[in-house]
């Protein structure tokens, strides 16, 4: 099937291919909402959503499009690693069962784009309102949405003057025994999370953080929810979004942007070539980059749009007042397996 | 013995094929792979990285730590309770009984979450509630489920009930002659448990333990759930992250080959051991179980019991029932707090609630079905020996106990994946996962009931000239009704407990309850865990409870004899 697809590659484009040196993008025409695809959808009437999102806010996502196709949408979520495990095993025994893929490590699509398991699909709104550095330049993924790994503090058990100002602060011994952290093995958060921080602060820090005596946990969206259950203090990382939707449903969350900068995690969501139900997938995709898409995830968890026409959620810091660490999709396409195992090595699991 | 031909020959014949589908295929595949370096050129390199690497070598010796110390606990926790509610006159012993059967409707994994929200060392409740009472630093605490103490004692309390069920069992079908005749020459009640009973249940006591030593060292979901936060892997969860991208099948393949041995060499010595002593005690006669009366200790008894029974049963319902109806899992339900958010979360916004709920129903009335008769058929040829080569269908039946359920489930990808028989994707392969590897536990169920029913009541009808299958029927079946009944529950629960394969296995459409749990506990969406699994806890009570119907009680199996 992969052979057949790179053929067919190869055929449309004759031309290009001796040019060889220059990479030249295939950027397909822009597609609105339009009845016909509408139509064709509804006689899918159902399609799957792959995402790494925490559930909170994927299945309400899943249940307002939903109610406005008539389209039933199952969501299969899991940690970005997990998920994009499950995708391998899945296509290697020719099951095709995914229709949109989200995931938090946007390497998985440079992987993906490789394997040629993506078909190429660009909604209107993408072309026109969403910044074309989020965009592939072969129109087979662009960005979904944009969140960040933060550090966070329960406030009734760590006083706001005791709150660690950044990641270094996290290796004082007072915080030993305190702390919660993600897991690069299993999400996509902590993983880009995990190469910027390693970039930035060397693997040693990630050494001597591992003899905090950190409680491990697996996904991005799991720390936010102990510190909330005051079984740890601070979160060393963790999907910012869900300690701020804990803090405004009045629990005693903290967000700390940290001094050395926040790793900053783009969502890419791309279809796949082999979609059970392509025109569904489409018209979701095309649904969710549209601003009432892109409002709705905004309106309920406050992450940062892709979509230009959409603005951030009152009450937010923007994302231009944060200091962010640079995303860099291909080196951990290139060292993901080089991670994990260095990880591995300094926390045991 | 000369047999005349009747139907049981091709049956036989297809058992022995279907076995061979289920457990020789899948395990041919692992040997190939421990064999077998990425390219598929033999070498022994994988055993190398096994005994050499520490990355490997600490999970295996966790693992033999954690499975001794599972069996031993359990051995000193289910005896007992298992003489006191067999045996004596402790008020309540039925009661116990079924309640110990009920904590086993627990998947281990729900349990180790349940421990979890009651022992995490800062929002764990009994923490909580210890610092109420005495006043302990906030940083302190008195119970930490994420160390491997608290992961021996979760996977104990799930799996003790197993010997508690066999002792008891065991106790039942003692006949009380031997016990008269014992008091007859008198001996007081303290001489003629250790003399008579005690012996007596000796070997029932062996095959529990190593049924719980066994389910310790291939247990995966309390590990997955504990060990991560606690720092440290088993086996099993080692087994599972070696198929994480980039799968490292042929590792994984050699990792479970040393629990293989492990197991068939414990499986061959106890039948050494056991096989010379006769306990088929159910013959043509059958005395009452004699009562032994505790006097003062009946209370004190009790008490005991209630409290063993706490730990797997009363403390964990009491936090999943906390935190289902809890905006945060470490809060203590009041009228205030009290929220429905997650029952509509689970029914109303998660779709994958109603999808897993079927695939897990089905799969477990097929697999207890499936798995049940054929346990029955393969426990009457060994334990009658009708056909040659029974000791391989007994070896064959018992050997998927020695296969950590995860890697069947990967030996079972790796045969299934390709023609002939494409069954990934289908709900297929979870039914031969789930039959394969419940089958040990049933079969030895089954053949144990065997054991105890003496060939001398099918030779008569044998010599009366019915077949071998009209013997079956009229006479041994009868006898074993209230066995194989148990069996079909003990299947039906053990699919609902089981993760291990399942994980490998699933697709997004084959997705089973136990699958959405551990998914859902990967993004600590605890709430939501909490209502599903009283929500399968719930059906599946009601399913055994209207099998156990058709059971009848002991008598109608004192009326058949």
């Amino acid at each position: 099937m992969r052979r057949r697809s790179l053929l067919k590659t190869a055929a449309l484009l004759p031309a290009l291919a001796p040019l060889g040196a220059r990479v030249v993008s295939a950027m397909p025409a822009a597609e609105a909402m339009t009845p016909a695809l509408i139509e064709a959808a509804k006689k899918e009437g159902k399609v799957s959503y792959y995402t790494a999102m925490d559930l909170s806010v994927a299945e309400p996502m899943a249940r307002a499009f939903e109610a406005k196709f008539g389209i039933k949408v199952a969501v299969e979520r899991s940690g970005a690693e997990r998920v994009f495990n499950r995708i391998a095993q899945e296509m290697a025994s020719k099951i095709a069962r995914a229709d949109v893929v989200n995931s938090s490590d946007a390497a998985h699509f440079i992987a993906w784009k490789r394997e040629g398991w993506l078909a190429p699909y660009v909604p209107e709104d993408v072309a026109k309102d969403v910044p074309p550095d989020m965009v592939d330049p072969d129109g087979l993924y662009c960005n979904q949405r944009t969140h960040l790994s933060a550090i966070a503090y329960n406030t009734k058990l760590i006083a706001p003057g005791d709150a660690p100002k950044g990641f270094r602060d996290l290796l004082d011994p007072k915080y030993s025994g305190k702390m919660v952290k993600g897991h690069p093995g299993y999400s996509g958060t902590i993983m880009t999370a995990t190469q910027q921080l390693s970039r930035e602060l060397g693997w040693s820090y990630f050494e001597k953080l591992s003899k905090q005596k950190v409680l491990q946990v697996q996904s991005a969206t799991e720390p936010p929810k102990r510190i909330e259950a005051g079984e740890r203090a601070i979160a060393v990382d963790g999907s910012d979004y869900l300690f701020w939707m804990a803090k405004e449903r009045g629990s005693p969350i903290e967000v700390v942007h940290a001094v050395e900068g926040t790793p900053q995690i783009s969502n890419p969501m791309g279809v796949f070539k082999t979609a059970p139900n392509p025109n569904a997938a489409r018209l979701m995709v095309n649904w969710i980059m549209s601003p009432e898409g892109q409002k709705f995830i905004v309106d309920l968890s406050g992450q940062y749009p892709a979509n230009k026409r959409v603005k951030q959620k009152e009450g937010r810091p923007a994302l231009s007042s944060i200091k962010t660490l640079k995303e860099e999709a291909a080196v951990v396409a290139e060292k993901a397996d080089q991670i994990k195992a260095q990880y591995a090595k300094y926390f045991k699991v | 013995m000369t047999a005349r031909f009747d139907l049981s020959r091709p049956l036989m014949m297809a058992v022995a094929a279907l076995l061979a589908v289920m457990i020789v295929l899948p395990m041919g595949w692992l040997v190939v792979y421990a064999f077998a370096d990425k390219a598929g050129n033999p070498t022994l390199a994988n055993f190398v990285t096994l005994f050499t690497d520490p990355d490997f070598l600490d999970p295996l010796i966790t693992t033999l730590i954690i499975a001794f110390s599972t069996s031993a606990v359990c051995c000193v926790i289910a005896a007992p309770l298992g003489w006191l509610v067999a045996r004596t006159d402790m008020p309540l012993g039925r009661t116990f009984r079924v309640l110990v059967m009920a904590s086993l409707v627990t998947p281990p994994f729900v349990g180790a979450i349940a421990w979890e929200m009651l022992a995490a060392p800062n929002s764990g409740l009994l923490n909580q509630v210890w610092r109420m009472l005495t006043g302990m630093p906030s940083d302190e605490a008195l119970f930490d489920i994420y160390t491997l103490p608290g992961l021996i004692f979760v996977i104990a309390c799930y799996t003790f009930p197993y010997v508690f069920i066999l002792v008891a069992n065991a106790l039942d079908r003692m006949p009380g002659e031997l016990e008269d005749a014992s008091s007859m020459l008198g001996a007081g009640t303290w001489a003629t448990a250790r003399r008579i009973t005690i012996p007596l249940a000796l070997p029932t006591l062996a095959a529990g333990a190593l049924i719980a030593f066994l389910q310790a060292l291939n247990i995966f979901g309390s590990p997955a759930i504990l060990a991560i936060p606690a720092g440290f892997n088993t086996l099993t969860t080692k087994i599972w992250s070696l198929f994480a991208f980039p799968p490292k099948p042929e590792l994984a393949a050699a990792s479970a080959l040393p629990l293989l041995v492990l197991t068939v060499a414990l499986l061959r010595t106890q039948s050494l051991v056991l096989g010379r002593r006769g306990y088929a005690v159910l013959g043509g006669k059958y005395g009452a179980p004699r009562v032994v009366r505790l006097g003062g200790l009946r209370l004190p008894a009790a008490a005991l019991a209630i409290f063993v029974l706490s730990l797997p049963l009363f403390l964990p319902y009491a936090a999943l029932l906390n935190t289902a109806f809890s905006p945060v899992s470490s809060q203590f339900v009041t009228p205030e707090t009290f929220t429905l958010r997650n029952v509509i979360f689970t029914f109303r916004e998660l779709s994958s609630t109603l999808p897993a709920m079927q695939n897990t129903f089905i799969l477990a009335t097929l697999s207890a079905t499936v798995g049940a008769a054929l346990s029955l058929l393969i426990a009457y040829v060994v334990a009658r020996q009708a056909i040659k080569g029974w000791r391989f269908l007994d070896f064959l039946a018992t050997a998927p106990l020695a296969i950590p359920g995860i890697v069947l489930g990967v030996g079972l990808f790796l045969a299934y994946t390709r023609p002939p028989l494409t069954l990934y994707g289908t709900l297929w392969i979870l039914l031969i996962a789930f039959v394969t590897i419940e089958l040990p536990a049933a079969y030895q169920q089954i053949r144990s009931a065997f054991h105890a029913v003496h060939p001398e009541l099918e030779e008569a009808g044998r010599m009366l000239g019915a077949t071998r299958m009209r013997t079956l029927w009229d006479i041994t079946g009868p006898l074993l009704r209230a066995s194989a009944i148990a069996t079909w529950c003990f299947v039906f629960v053990g699919v609902i407990r089981e993760l291990s394969a399942a994980v490998i296995l699933f697709t997004s459409e084959t997705k089973v309850v136990a699958v959405l749990i551990f998914d859902l506990k990967e993004s600590g969406d605890v709430g939501a865990i909490a209502v599903l699994s009283l929500t399968i806890v719930v059906i599946t009570t009601v399913v055994i409870a209207l099998a156990n119907r058709l059971r009848g009680g002991r008598a109608s199996l004192r009326a058949a004899a």
